[in-house]
């Protein structure tokens, strides 16, 4: 502590002298082409996934190249790797700006962090295509790889307390609230999900603790509040800082922080059980996750109100502003999503939409709406900021950007509400003479159109994100210096550091 | 004295206790009683563990990724029980580690596809999917029956089930190596290990008696999902939660 301190006061002291304080931005540069780059990938093996459900030929007759190898790899991309370096590099941002502290650990360990988060994202992603996997949607990576996730986690948990813990603000600010709550639940979820026995430690597989029932539960207490704390509540992080700092107004309601942040955390890790209606899963543990999911509906809302609220007396700004527009576009997503939620939660509704792809196109609503557009907002926004420019190289680019995504992201639900709900309502139709009417091939060749839209749809969206990286590329190469000064490099101030010690 | 949020915003360890009781309180309440509450699993008669050659080939089902569009979970209704049979209870999955109930039918479930189609059918239909079922998408999985089934260490995966608490005997892992040969063996005296594995389904079953391939072992699988449990025995009162 005493360490701390002192580090503290001599990182204060350059600030003392008309210096500015020096934040660790490389680690954050890092991350941040980290999501552009995985986002790009994770969007390119959906759209191909997609077009293979269309066109099963696409799965080339090769066995890494099917879909039930390529699907986690998409979903792993998108969540893990994208969300992922995304909730990194702003989560490592935030901190550092709201407690006015630099990274604890010093740059080394926050690269080591970086490099070794992207190894564990290789790791899995050659697994998967190699057919090595738990089978466990959203925790398919294997014992070993969930062993060095974990002392990376451990890593990032150190490395944003121990921030927060040598902070200068005497309050620690609601977005890091959000990012603590989604680092400590994750790990526990990650630990308790994963817990297997390997065959033999010089192989990939294991057997699952868990088996039937109690390892379905334990999944989806998993497998939702992957939903709820890796890509709610972390970008939740992200909406409670940078869509204030965009608009340039404060936070609508400081108490309405407080009280969605615990209601929010305590009531997401109810909801599994939404996951398994009318499976073998006894009926009160069914009845409960329905009972929380739609008590859910409370707290997210009041959530996006704060959000969407902070920008009164500044929503013009939204004609103005295509990276604002593209952060609350969010929040109105995930209103949006987190309304839908708790509807296909309701026992009656889910006997319709469960295993269709109704469901699919919640979680891309979700995905793509809530999670794409607020990580792209935050980009958008970091990216002068990280590279000394004054703005983006072009504003227009950004709203083309905005507007085919949303058009993408339209086509995309309304093809999978559609014909998730097709597909349910064909499976139970019944004939005049009381047979069922359709055969199961029937309500797949139903399917095609819809499959053809939402690759569409995801098309659009993987074009828009590449204009992003041109933007981008171009910011950081041509765009405008900034006028005022960039935080010093961490370098200079660490040895400046030593030398009053 | 009168609670104060701001002493949790002052105090990060306070914080991150606070927020690790109010994640623990859902998940303790929800999974604990479903280890602890008897009825959780109705027991049912005719359960048993994989045999070795069906574990092989639900590894295979795992590797591939088949989860991600097919469902092992019937559900009781109408329309479910008449498409795929009686609807699944806890007990079937009991020695599932993981289960495999899915979230997704992107094609049909498969929790009681066992015995509803010939070792041909699964064949011809793993080869090349379409030239049985013409509206089918699924990938084409023709290399299964191509490979040889390279299982090092099939006693050490019984060893590891047992281990997590599937109820393999010592007499099973002693056997495991050749329990898994003799099953797709027409030739085999398969005697002993349908004692030890009631209803398991021998022979070929990849059209290549000779050969012990992926194929023989994930068609295995198939044969045997939903088979286990004789449902002219259970009564809807046994089932009564």
């Amino acid at each position: 502590m005493s360490v701390a301190a002192g580090t503290l006061g001599a990182a204060q002291a350059p600030a003392g002298t008309g210096e500015r304080l020096a934040y660790d931005y490389g680690v954050v540069r890092m991350f941040t082409i980290a999501t552009v780059f995985w986002g790009v990938a994770a969007f390119l093996a959906g759209v191909f996934i997609a077009l293979q459900l269309a066109f099963p030929v696409l799965n080339l007759d090769l066995e890494w190249t099917s879909f039930g190898r390529l699907r986690p790899l998409h979903t792993s991309a998108a969540i893990f790797a994208f969300g992922g370096n995304a909730l990194f590099a702003t989560s490592l941002y935030v901190v550092q700006r709201t407690c006015k502290a630099p990274l604890w650990g010093g740059p080394a360990a926050a690269e080591f962090l970086f490099w070794g988060y992207q190894l564990f994202i290789v790791l899995a992603a050659t697994g998967y295509i190699l057919g090595i996997t738990q089978a466990r949607e959203y925790a398919e990576p294997e014992w070993y790889v969930d062993l060095w996730l974990t002392g990376i986690w451990v890593l990032y948990f150190a490395i944003y307390l121990g921030t927060i813990v040598r902070r200068k603000e005497p309050h620690i600010y609601v977005a890091n609230w959000f990012y603590l709550a989604f680092i400590v639940t994750v790990a526990i979820l990650h630990l308790g999900n994963n817990l297997a026995v390997p065959v033999s430690l010089l192989g990939a597989k294991s057997y699952s603790a868990f088996s039937g029932v109690q390892d379905a539960l334990t999944q989806w207490w998993y497998g939702h509040n992957a939903v709820g704390f890796f890509l709610t509540a972390g970008f939740l992080g992200i909406m409670y800082y940078f869509v204030p700092k965009r608009a340039e107004r404060p936070i609508y309601s400081y108490r309405l922080s407080i009280v969605h942040f615990w209601s929010l955390i305590f009531l997401y890790i109810w909801a599994g059980p939404h996951h398994l209606h009318y499976t073998a899963l006894p009926d009160w543990a069914q009845s409960l996750g329905m009972m929380f999911s739609v008590m859910l509906w409370m707290p997210s809302w009041g959530g996006m109100i704060n959000g969407l609220m902070t920008l009164s007396g500044a929503w013009d700004k939204l004609r103005t502003d295509p990276v604002l527009r593209f952060l609350v576009a969010a929040v109105g997503f995930y209103g949006m999503s987190t309304f839908e939620g708790p509807v296909m939660s309701i026992k009656a509704v889910n006997a319709l939409s469960h295993y269709t792809d109704w469901t699919v196109g919640h979680v891309h609503s979700g995905a793509l709406g809530w999670v794409a557009f607020i990580s792209f907002g935050a980009v958008y926004f970091l990216v002068p900021k990280l590279w000394g420019k004054r703005e983006l190289w072009s504003l227009k680019l950004v709203s083309y950007h905005f507007w085919i995504a949303t058009i993408g992201i339209v086509l995309y639900i309304t093809a999978m509400w559609v014909s998730g709900i097709m597909q349910g309502l064909m499976w139970r139709a019944y004939d005049k003479l009381g047979f069922l009417q359709y055969s199961f091939a029937e309500t797949v060749a139903a399917m095609h159109p819809y499959y053809v839209i939402r690759a569409t749809g995801g098309v659009l969206f993987l074009l828009g994100a590449l204009l992003m990286v041109y933007n981008l590329v171009k910011t950081v190469r041509a765009g405008e210096p900034t006028s005022e000064p960039i935080e010093a490099p961490l370098g200079t101030t660490a040895a400046r550091v030593q030398a009053a010690e | 004295m009168k609670f104060k949020h701001a002493l949790l915003e002052k105090n990060v360890i306070l914080l991150a206790i606070g927020i690790v009781i109010t994640v623990a309180i859902g998940g303790l309440v929800e999974i604990i009683p479903l280890h602890t509450i008897k009825s959780t699993i109705e027991p049912v008669q005719g359960m048993r563990p994989y045999t070795p050659l069906e574990l092989a080939g639900r590894n295979i089902y795992m590797r591939e990724g088949c989860y991600n569009c097919h469902s092992q979970m019937v559900r009781p209704f109408r329309d479910e029980v008449e498409r795929y049979g009686h609807y699944s209870l806890a007990a079937e999955s009991m020695y599932d580690h993981p289960f495999q109930w899915g979230s997704k039918r992107t094609g049909p479930d498969l929790a009681r596809v066992g015995g509803k189609y010939s070792n041909e059918w699964h064949q011809a239909h793993f080869k090349d999917p379409r030239a049985v079922v013409p509206e089918s998408v699924m990938p084409t999985y023709g290399f299964l029956a191509r490979r040889v089934l390279a299982i090092k260490d099939i006693a050490g995966h019984l060893k590891a089930n047992s281990a997590v608490g599937v109820p393999y005997t010592e007499e099973m892992i002693k056997n495991a190596a050749a329990d898994l040969a003799a099953q797709a063996d027409p030739e085999a005296d398969t005697g002993a290990l349908v004692k030890r594995y009631p209803k398991a389904v021998t022979g070929d079953f990849d059209g290549d008696p000779k050969r012990l391939t992926e194929m023989d072992a994930l068609i295995a699988y198939m044969q045997i999902l939903g088979r286990m449990v004789d449902f002219k025995t259970v009564t809807p009162e046994q089932l009564k939660r």
